[in-house]
């Protein structure tokens, strides 16, 4: 799960899990086995898709690809020789 | 799940650090800022600082969209909830002290202020209540103005109007960079804000300014490597963009969030608490939605707004001058029960930040 869930800060943004999508809503899994109801009329999300929520209203789709390519980047970096 | 990878690996952080440190051997004292409050909350939670090489030092600036929205604003919020008005706001926004009081304030004395965790919310309370007349308090940075954007495309019901507040962040970002006084040296950029705005709006740091700028996420390791990044552009002599945070922001940003804040707000000036007014920083909403607008609405006039109480360094915090701890009043007469400034209400401001980290982090 995502950092501090239980606080309730203005950027933060959550990621859940699609369910269910029904025009501009749909719902979701936060990971807590709670669905929700979110708006989803900012992005192109399908059942299956990870979005970030923030305040009711998911405003991204999170690419699971380049969540993976972060992490090889990051192995990349640190395998380096040099600093 | 995409965001339960190894994003807190405890030995890859260690190797993280190793790098951040060998780096920053090559290169003077080091002045990174980031502007979001969802990054202090990282860096202070994890005590990320602490360890940290001496010569690289993280700050703070005016992430909190709570704790920027100048005194004037809460007290135009504050009058319409007195005026009869159903005033509904995020959590974050209750008790943040307007010139003499806050909303919670307002609340105690018998008006009808509601949290609501979205705008969502509102317009859901306005066609049930139809006999009342509700505002929204658009409080927020591009992360949430597309949501008010969303609600007031889809036009809203007739009782329900909005008293816009948002922010926008690479203007602060701007007169941060040329406070020479600061003397930074790089940029963490706000990850879930640059989802929206994507990654352009940033390109002028390195370009004009020479500041390496990394677009970063929130897990202890996007801050570290965000860190990383920028350390490496440093001692490359090589200012650039560069984004660590791809899993969430495309160059492009969100396109459709894009064009309908452009379809509802018109940017305009915008006065920061403690920091003045900042060139087209700010939203309005456009005249073909002004029906919806409460200031035209309702005509709520404040004067003579106080947006830093005495003794308060909210304003010198915002824009990392000072570190919560030097000031007098922090966990002396300003705590997160009792605040002074907003910079001690939010979960997004500065002080309360430090503050909760304080009992709950040795
Ligand atoms: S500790 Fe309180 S009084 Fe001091 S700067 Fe922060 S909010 Fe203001």
């Amino acid at each position: 799960m995502a950092v501090h869930v239980g606080v309730m800060a203005m950027c933060l943004a959550i990621p859940a899990k699609v369910v269910e999508v029904k025009g501009d809503g749909a719902r979701v899994d936060f990971g807590e086995g709670v669905l929700r109801e979110v708006n989803v009329m900012l992005v192109d999300a399908k059942m299956g898709d990870y979005v970030l929520v923030h305040a009711g209203y998911a405003i991204q789709v999170l690419s699971e690809e380049e969540a993976l390519e972060t992490l090889r980047l990051w192995n990349e970096i640190l395998d380096a020789a040099e600093a | 799940m995409v965001e339960s990878l190894r994003f807190r690996d405890a030995t890859l952080a260690k190797r993280v650090f190793e790098k951040i440190r060998k780096l920053a051997s090559n290169v003077g004292a080091i002045k990174i800022c980031h502007v979001c409050g969802t990054h202090e909350w990282t860096i202070t939670h994890f005590g990320l600082r602490s360890l940290l090489p001496s010569n690289v030092e993280v700050i703070a600036g005016p992430g909190c969209p709570v704790c920027i929205v100048p005194a004037s604003e809460f007290d135009e919020s504050i009058q319409l909830a007195l005026k009869g008005l159903v005033v509904t706001c995020f959590g974050d926004v209750l008790r943040v002290p307007g010139s003499k009081m806050s909303l919670l304030d307002a609340k105690a004395e018998g008006a009808d202020v509601r949290v609501v965790y979205g705008v969502g919310d509102a317009v859901k309370m306005a066609e049930k209540e139809k006999e009342k007349d509700f505002v929204f308090f658009a409080v927020g940075f591009e992360t949430t103005a597309p949501s008010t954007a969303v609600e007031v495309v889809k036009k809203p019901p007739e009782n329900l109007s909005f008293l816009v507040c948002h922010r926008v962040i690479p203007p602060a970002m701007k007169l941060l960079v040329e406070m020479k006084d600061l003397s930074l040296n790089g940029f963490i950029a706000p990850g879930h804000v640059s989802t929206i705005i994507g990654v352009k709006p940033y390109e002028v740091f390195p370009e004009v300014y020479g500041m390496p700028t990394v677009v970063a996420g929130f897990e202890p390791l996007d801050v570290l490597f965000g860190v990383y990044m920028i350390l490496k552009q440093l001692s490359e002599g090589k200012p650039r963009l560069e984004n660590e945070y791809v899993r969430a922001v495309r160059p492009e940003g969100n396109v459709k969030a894009q064009e309908l804040m452009r379809e509802v707000f018109e940017v305009v000036d915008g006065n920061w608490r403690g920091l003045g007014v900042i060139p087209s920083s700010a939203f309005e909403l456009r005249e073909d939605y002004e029906g919806f607008d409460a200031r035209l609405r309702y005509n709520p006039k404040v004067y003579g707004a106080v947006d830093i109480q005495p003794g308060c360094k909210c304003h010198l915090v915002i824009i990392g001058k000072v570190k919560p701890i030097e000031c007098p009043l922090f966990m002396k007469a300003c705590t997160p029960q009792k605040p002074v400034g907003p910079c001690m209400v939010s979960s997004e401001g500065t002080c309360q930040i430090w503050a909760k980290a304080d009992k709950t982090v040795s």
